[in-house]
């Protein structure tokens, strides 16, 4: 910078005359007057309320309904059995009835609710190995510190899956029942399984390396979790694909929710069934609880939903509603605005709004 | 041995050394006339002997490194005002949950709910240990709050940006083929913060390039044709003569004028091509040579002369050659000559005509020439004088002295005692002089013009629509400076000017005078408040303030026998503040960047450029919060110690107007957008900890958070701040007014900043609640998962 002059003549050091760098890339500097903002203004109210109707029809074409069994009806036995720590091997079923006034029409939804259940503490949170379920097999029998204190068990025998987030999975079991009439039962079959994300049942969850040996033999060495009733391979009896790490409700409970109030997906409605092919007629229905897990420690609900969807997803009238919202404030401001243009700055000069 | 005394004064110097020839020891005195800036052509010579001083840490440089001290901008303070502020609310936030997590806590179920049992170890320690530990994972869970990545965008838009200015097709000059360079990228908004612009007038405002217009002698004028080719026209055909019938003492008394500024002078003829410093030919038909001097001033008079007839040709042997009108060569022999200095104000020179005269030429500013002169018209020459110097030319005396043998000899002998003297040597050349130059003939008087730059004008009246004030600081005399100051628009006609001069100290004290003033200024304004009086002062009458620098430092000098005499410095400044411009005439160097000192120091704080392109700017640029050097003829040391040099002052109009415009435009932007994403940001994560028993669960992921601030927030707005123009270029360089708005780091208070940072809470808990109430409970998605 420092050199006085360049000798290749008196213009070399001109700038190049480009309109970046002489700065005169075009702009777009709106100048904005009641003819060019009141129109946006309309048309911004009426995209929007265009969208919330479109929406809020949307919303209203699913159907839901939410059944909190907490201590609804015979299971308020379970409840208080389950206020009782030293009674919890015992067993405890019950049954709770409602009914469908309009018939859920297309896919139907199982889910299981919790409420007030903070799965995310940060220390909840850690406490898994997700190398330990990823199949590791050094994992398997030496888990991670993060699990502490659920990473063995007073003997020094690891668990599998260890961690305060897989020891406290949701035990409770529900078996749906139609009655199209009085004395009619038919059993409303249930997908239960298919419904986890795919990369969580099929990179982040693995069983450990079976070498043909049974899955029970596998996780040999290590010791269900201490709240479980049954040891993780034998989760379901029936189907090996689903059972260990990869068990669908294992894999579910494992991601965990982001506000103490959730839901999980519990089943699908099969709708290979004769009598379901259109989904859920409307009737009566019961719902067969295994009541097992305890809630009240933490003043928490459980619930049962069942809710067909749309491309949207379930029944939420937040989004159409602050559609609708949004529309008619502006709508408002518009008329304002409109309003004071005429009486005031017709002749535009007050009109630096 | 070398004694130096004052090493930091330039123009003197004084010193002894001893030469050891044999034994004896002889000791000649040194002045600054012995002594050899860096920079300095050997000539006449082939070698000599010299003694390297002033090495080390004695040289200018190191002595005047402490004093510079780094250059900050506003925005860059602000930014730090903000930090601390966030700093409070990342700690409060963190303290709040700390607090509220063991509220929470108090029952025993949320703290240790069967699905969360703690370890043994956990349970068994210290409360106040949990309690710190928590509160320190809530800082790190928080910590992103502070726009760390934000000094780094910010440097780099700024080092970008300054690009866009050397870049600049409109602040290229062709003459010079310079463009706009910046030395500092730090002080890019600043650029759009000057409140009060200090302006070197020789070389800045005007061109430094002299130019003779006229001469008078006993009140005759002569004025040389213009000659656009530098073709030197023949004989006396070049001089028009608006006052005829010059009698024959008339016309002995104009050779003698003639003569006399072609002898007393210190230029020298350079018959090369090539020459550092100023370059003017001339063609004698043979070769082409230059005068080469320290002042352009006595360039343009030995070229003028040269026009009306009397050619400096060289210094030969002590011989000054001279071609007269008739083509004959005079010679003179060069006896003494007596420097100029700033204190005289003038110079002098004894010659010995080849016939045997002895004669004293004395050339200077008319105040001090003219309490010398004996005999002369002197009436005639001074009504002549003045009428120049209002028209804003720069005037000189000239007058003449006889010498006999006799009277030499006591010169002679005054000038060797005075310069063997080694304490108060100064004192004694000065008295020797003096004496010396006394008794002086009147011959007449020249006129040189300085013109003023192109667009001069132009950009004070910019400037000053643009609420600037402008100073004006010049080591000219008031009349020239006042002149100039009215051809720049700096003062306008109806510009009330009040005078704070020498000449009213004179007749009254400077407590009244300056009572006076603040009176009249204070009755003015008064009535009204005073962003009134700055926003509308076009229609009022605006006061112009002419100062000259000794009473100037008459105001600044703390003096001990008044005791009101401290508030002098109020009072001035107080004045200043209601004047749109003001003028400084017969300013020191340093004076100058005493006087920016005050005003940075005043109660405003306000922001100040100084623009110069000499070295005796220098402190100036380096005082000021802005200094923007001008690549003038003087050198480049301005440029040097400058933060941004430009090629010409009326760039300066586009430097501030447009690029300071922008780049505070920009700036501020970016550093609000900068704190009000961050809050954006984490605010959410604030809320989410009520959500999930204050257990410090980060509610982004690791990688998202490091991210965040790197690439997917500081690209967009980086871009954006380089990029944006709110206003179009030449709407802003058309209404310089609009340069008011963002004074005061205007975009950068308190309340805009708490606007930013209330939008970006706000922006939070939309963001928050309505993820929040829209995934509620319900699948967002067709398969149900």
């Amino acid at each position: 910078m420092g050199k006085a002059k360049d000798k290749s003549g008196p213009l070399a050091r001109r700038p190049d005359n480009s309109a970046f760098k002489q700065q005169r890339l075009p702009a777009w500097s709106p100048i904005l007057t009641a003819n060019t903002v009141l129109p946006f203004f309309y048309l911004l109210a009426l995209i929007c309320m265009l969208l919330g109707v479109w929406l809020l029809l949307t919303v209203q074409s699913t159907q839901e309904i939410k059944l909190d069994y907490t201590e609804l009806g015979n299971c308020d036995q379970c409840f208080q059995l389950r206020k009782n720590v030293s009674y919890a091997a015992q067993t405890c079923s019950c049954k709770v009835e409602f009914s469908i006034d309009r018939a859920f029409k297309g896919d139907v939804f199982f889910y299981y609710g919790l409420k007030n259940f903070h799965q995310n503490l940060r220390r909840y949170m850690d406490s898994r190995d997700d190398e330990q379920t990823l199949g590791r097999k050094t994992k398997l029998k030496n888990p991670s510190s993060y699990c502490e204190p659920f990473a063995k068990d007073v003997e020094g025998v690891p668990i599998a899956p260890c961690g305060a987030v897989a020891n406290s999975m949701f035990n409770d079991s529900f078996t749906l029942t139609y009655h199209p009439s009085r004395s009619r039962t038919i059993p409303v079959p249930l997908l239960r399984k298919g419904l986890t994300w795919y990369t969580d049942k099929n990179v982040k969850f693995r069983n450990p390396k079976t070498d043909n040996l049974t899955l029970a033999a596998a996780f040999e060495g290590t010791r269900q979790p201490l709240y479980w009733q049954k040891p993780v391979y034998d989760l379901d009896p029936h189907d090996p694909t689903n059972s260990g790490f990869i068990n669908e409700d294992l894999i579910i409970w494992m991601r965990e929710a982001a506000f103490p109030n959730f839901k999980k997906l519990y089943g699908i409605l099969n709708r290979a069934d004769a009598s379901f092919t259109k989904g859920l007629p409307k009737g009566n229905y019961t719902i067969d609880i295994s009541y097992n897990f305890p809630v009240q420690y933490f003043q928490g609900r459980k619930e049962v939903v069942l809710t067909t969807l749309t491309w949207f997803g379930g029944q939420n009238y937040f989004l159409p509603i602050a559609y609708l919202v949004t529309s008619s404030l502006i709508l408002l401001m518009a008329v304002v605005l409109t309003l004071a243009w005429w009486k005031f700055g017709k002749d535009g000069k007050n009109m630096k709004e | 041995m070398i004694s130096p005394v004052h090493a930091w004064v330039l123009t003197r110097f004084r010193g002894n050394i001893n030469i050891y020839m044999g034994n004896e020891p002889v000791s000649r005195s040194l002045a600054s006339q012995n002594l050899l800036l860096r920079g300095a052509t050997l000539k006449n010579t082939e070698y000599i002997y010299g003694v390297a001083i002033y090495t080390g840490m004695e040289t200018k440089m190191a002595l005047n490194y402490q004093s510079k001290s780094q250059k900050r901008s506003a925005v860059e303070k602000s930014m730090n005002a903000y930090l601390v502020v966030y700093l409070c609310i990342l700690i409060s936030k963190a303290v709040i949950n700390t607090a509220l997590k063991y509220v929470w806590q108090s029952d025993p179920n949320k703290d240790e709910p069967w699905y969360n049992e703690k370890t043994e170890t956990e349970r068994q320690r210290h409360i106040l240990i949990r309690a710190f530990t928590d509160f320190l994972a809530f800082m790190v869970l928080f910590n992103y709050i502070i726009p760390v990545s934000m000094y780094v965008t910010v440097e780099m838009q700024k080092f970008l940006g300054s690009y866009f200015m050397m870049w600049d097709d409109e602040m290229f000059d062709e003459e010079l083929g310079e463009r706009a360079v910046v030395n500092t990228s730090d002080l890019n908004e600043e650029l759009g913060q000057v409140e009060y612009v200090f302006t070197d007038k020789t070389g800045t405002l005007t061109e430094n390039n002299m130019e003779f217009i006229e001469c008078c002698v006993d009140g005759n004028v002569y004025v040389p044709h213009v000659i656009c080719n530098g073709q030197v026209m023949p004989g006396a055909a070049g001089i028009d003569m608006i006052d005829t019938s010059p009698g024959p003492d008339a016309r002995e008394h104009e050779e003698l004028f003639f003569r006399a500024l072609c002898l007393c002078h210190t230029v020298q003829v350079k018959e090369e091509e090539t020459v550092d410093g100023i370059k003017h030919g001339i063609h004698q038909g043979k070769s082409s040579s230059f005068y080469i001097s320290s002042s352009p001033d006595e360039v343009a008079l030995v070229e003028g002369m040269k026009r009306l007839g009397f050619t400096y040709l060289r210094l030969r042997d002590g011989q000054m050659e001279i071609l007269n009108r008739e083509d004959e060569i005079e010679r003179f022999e060069l006896l003494e000559v007596l420097t100029f200095d700033s204190v005289r104000r003038r110079m002098s020179v004894i010659v010995r005509s080849s016939t045997g005269e002895l004669y004293l030429f004395c050339k200077g500013a008319d105040s001090s020439i003219f309490p010398r002169v004996i005999s002369g018209k002197v009436e005639q020459v001074k009504a002549r004088v003045e009428h120049n110097a209002v028209e804003g030319l720069r005037t000189l005396c000239v007058a003449y002295r006889p010498l006999s043998a006799e009277q030499y000899g006591q010169v002679c002998h005054l000038l060797t005692r005075a310069k063997l003297e080694f304490q108060d040597q100064d004192k004694l050349v000065a008295e020797a002089y003096d004496l010396i130059e006394r008794d002086l003939i009147l011959l007449g008087a020249t006129a040189v013009e300085d013109r003023l730059q192109d667009k001069a004008a132009d950009t004070i009246e910019s400037l000053h629509k643009a609420g600037m004030k402008v100073w004006v600081l010049t080591g000219d005399k008031m009349e020239t400076a006042a002149a100039t100051c009215y051809a720049s628009k700096l003062f306008r006609r109806s510009t009330q000017i009040l005078e704070l001069t020498t000449k009213r100290t004179e007749e009254q004290s400077l407590h009244d005078v300056l009572f006076e003033l603040s009176r009249t200024v204070l009755r003015h304004y008064g009535g009204m408040p005073r962003d009134t009086s700055s926003g509308l002062s076009s229609e009022y009458t605006d006061y112009g303030l002419i100062i000259d620098g000794a009473t100037l430092s008459a105001v600044m000098r703390p003096s001990q026998e008044e005791s009101n005499s401290g508030n002098y410095k109020e009072i001035f400044l107080e004045i200043c503040r209601n004047c749109s411009a003001v003028l400084c005439c017969r300013m020191a160097p340093l004076q100058k960047a005493q006087i920016v000192k005050m005003i940075k120091a005043s109660k405003e704080h306000p922001i100040t450029l100084a623009i110069g392109d000499g070295a005796n700017d220098v402190s100036m640029i380096l005082e000021a919060h802005v200094g923007i050097g001008i690549m003038g003829k003087e050198g480049r040391q301005a440029v040097r110690n400058s933060d941004y040099a430009i090629p010409k002052f009326k760039h300066l109009k586009k430097m501030l107007l447009v690029h300071g415009h922008y780049y505070y435009i920009r700036i501020s932007e970016l550093v609000q957008y900068f704190f009000y994403k961050n809050v954006c940001f984490i605010f959410p994560q604030f809320l989410y900890q009520f959500f999930c028993g204050f257990s410090q669960q980060p509610l982004y992921d690791t990688a998202y958070l490091t991210l965040y601030n790197i690439s997917f927030t500081s690209l967009p707005i980086l871009l954006y701040s380089l990029m944006e123009q709110h206003i179009n270029i030449d709407i802003l360089k058309k209404e310089p007014s609009l340069y008011r708005d963002i004074t005061k780091n205007s975009l950068l208070t308190w309340p805009i900043f708490t606007y930013w940072t209330v939008l970006g809470i706000y922006d939070a808990i939309v963001m928050f609640f309505g993820a929040y109430f829209l995934f509620d409970n319900t699948t967002f998605t067709s398969n149900g998962q």
